[in-house]
């Protein structure tokens, strides 16, 4: 994919079917993915069906939101204005959302209801993250790869490692093919 | 909120530049998510939030629309510095990632199509992904210490915790019926529990 290219209708494209999208997003973009193939790939014909998995796999693995994802299929669709308009369209409702509902929260933290929904979600949230880890362990048939994931999970909890170290050996690890 | 008194952390940012700084740096070690380099940095190291206020403004962001960690951004950088901070956070967040993204893609698409070049980078991917799920099992067994004091009792709450965990990773409902469903079954309750607690006082 060149970097520049001049495709303002691209570029608008883009950036409403993500803007679109924003609202729906609970629980983060990801939950987007089919609804995204559907516009972008099998309607619009924006991007390739191996882009689209590349733009997903490349993003969980680099660091940042995950989010960015969206950015990189904005890049395989229409470069640097693709990305640009394609996380600014995914981002802005969103975000605007977010911040007037905290400020709602926040400025009635002494209401009864508003303590009980903060005090009443965290057992659910601590359950969703936890099946969040669940779902992105390696499989069964990999043990070396599951020993690694369990070692990690052991050592954060556990102690006041740097995660960057983690990782890179993670990587290190896997790059010569031993897990 | 910049003026509102929360005065359960100990530290805040002392700058704009900063929180930027905070986030930039924070982001740029979230390899596949974020949440467990952010709860490290800003619980753990610099302080600015407990693990109880970094969990309930989990909470909030979760059942928004948007990315979670990029609402807790902007909630953190509204609570220290008003919307300035809001923005300034979130944007720590997202610009080097997505410098780095791009510039990630734009190598690969033209690097050596080789085999073993393509081998070894499929290899690092994977080894980073089984760590990344190890990251966030931790983070929220660290996380999990304030459900021992909740108002439903600590043994109730980590029962609905893994009622949560039993629905997404056995049931595979949706998320949405989950955070409507439990969540407002759990919100309720605590609700009845909190009223009845002040009554009595």
């Amino acid at each position: 994919m060149s970097t520049w290219v001049w495709a303002p209708d691209v570029w608008w494209t883009l950036f409403k079917h993500f803007f679109a999208l924003s609202l729906l997003s609970i629980g983060g973009a990801i939950t987007l993915v089919p609804d995204m193939h559907r516009r972008l790939v099998l309607t619009d014909h924006l991007l390739s069906d191996a882009d689209f998995t590349a733009s997903i796999a490349l993003a969980q693995a680099a660091p940042g939101p995950n989010v960015l994802f969206v950015a990189l299929m904005g890049w395989y669709s229409c470069g640097l204005m693709g990305a640009t308009a394609s996380l600014l369209g995914v981002m802005i409702p969103s975000t605007t959302l977010a911040l007037a509902a905290s400020r709602w929260v926040s400025t009635r933290k002494h209401w009864v209801g508003v303590h009980a929904f903060q005090e009443g979600m965290t057992p659910v949230t601590v359950g969703l993250l936890l099946a969040t880890g669940w779902l992105l362990m390696p499989s069964v048939q990999n043990p070396k790869a599951l020993a690694v994931s369990a070692l990690v999970a052991l050592l954060v909890w556990r102690t006041k490692i740097r995660l960057i170290w983690l990782v890179l050996g993670g990587a290190f690890l896997g790059g010569l093919g031993i897990i | 909120m910049p003026d509102q008194a929360h005065g359960s952390s100990a530290a805040r940012p002392s700058s704009l530049w900063q929180l930027f700084a905070a986030f930039t740096v924070l982001a740029m070690q979230g390899f596949g998510g974020v949440l467990a380099v952010a709860q490290k940095e800003l619980c753990d190291r610099r302080a600015w939030l407990t693990q109880a206020e970094f969990l309930q403004m989990l909470g909030t962001a979760q059942v928004l629309p948007g990315p979670n960690v990029c609402n807790l951004s902007l909630m953190i950088g509204d609570k220290f510095f008003g919307w300035r901070g809001a923005l300034v956070a979130l944007t720590g967040m997202i610009a080097a990632p997505f410098a780095l993204l791009l510039a990630l893609a734009w190598t690969l698409g033209h690097a050596s199509s080789a085999a073993p070049t393509q081998h070894a980078i499929q290899g690092a991917l994977n080894g980073i992904a089984a760590v990344a799920a190890g990251q966030i099992i931790g983070t929220v067994l660290k996380l999990s210490a304030p459900i021992k004091q909740h108002p439903l009792g600590g043994l109730t709450a980590a029962g609905l915790a893994v009622a949560a965990f039993a629905m997404m990773t056995w049931l595979h409902w949706p998320l949405i019926w989950v955070l409507l469903g439990l969540g407002s079954l759990t919100c309720l309750y605590t609700y009845a529990i909190l009223r009845k607690r002040k009554a009595s006082t």
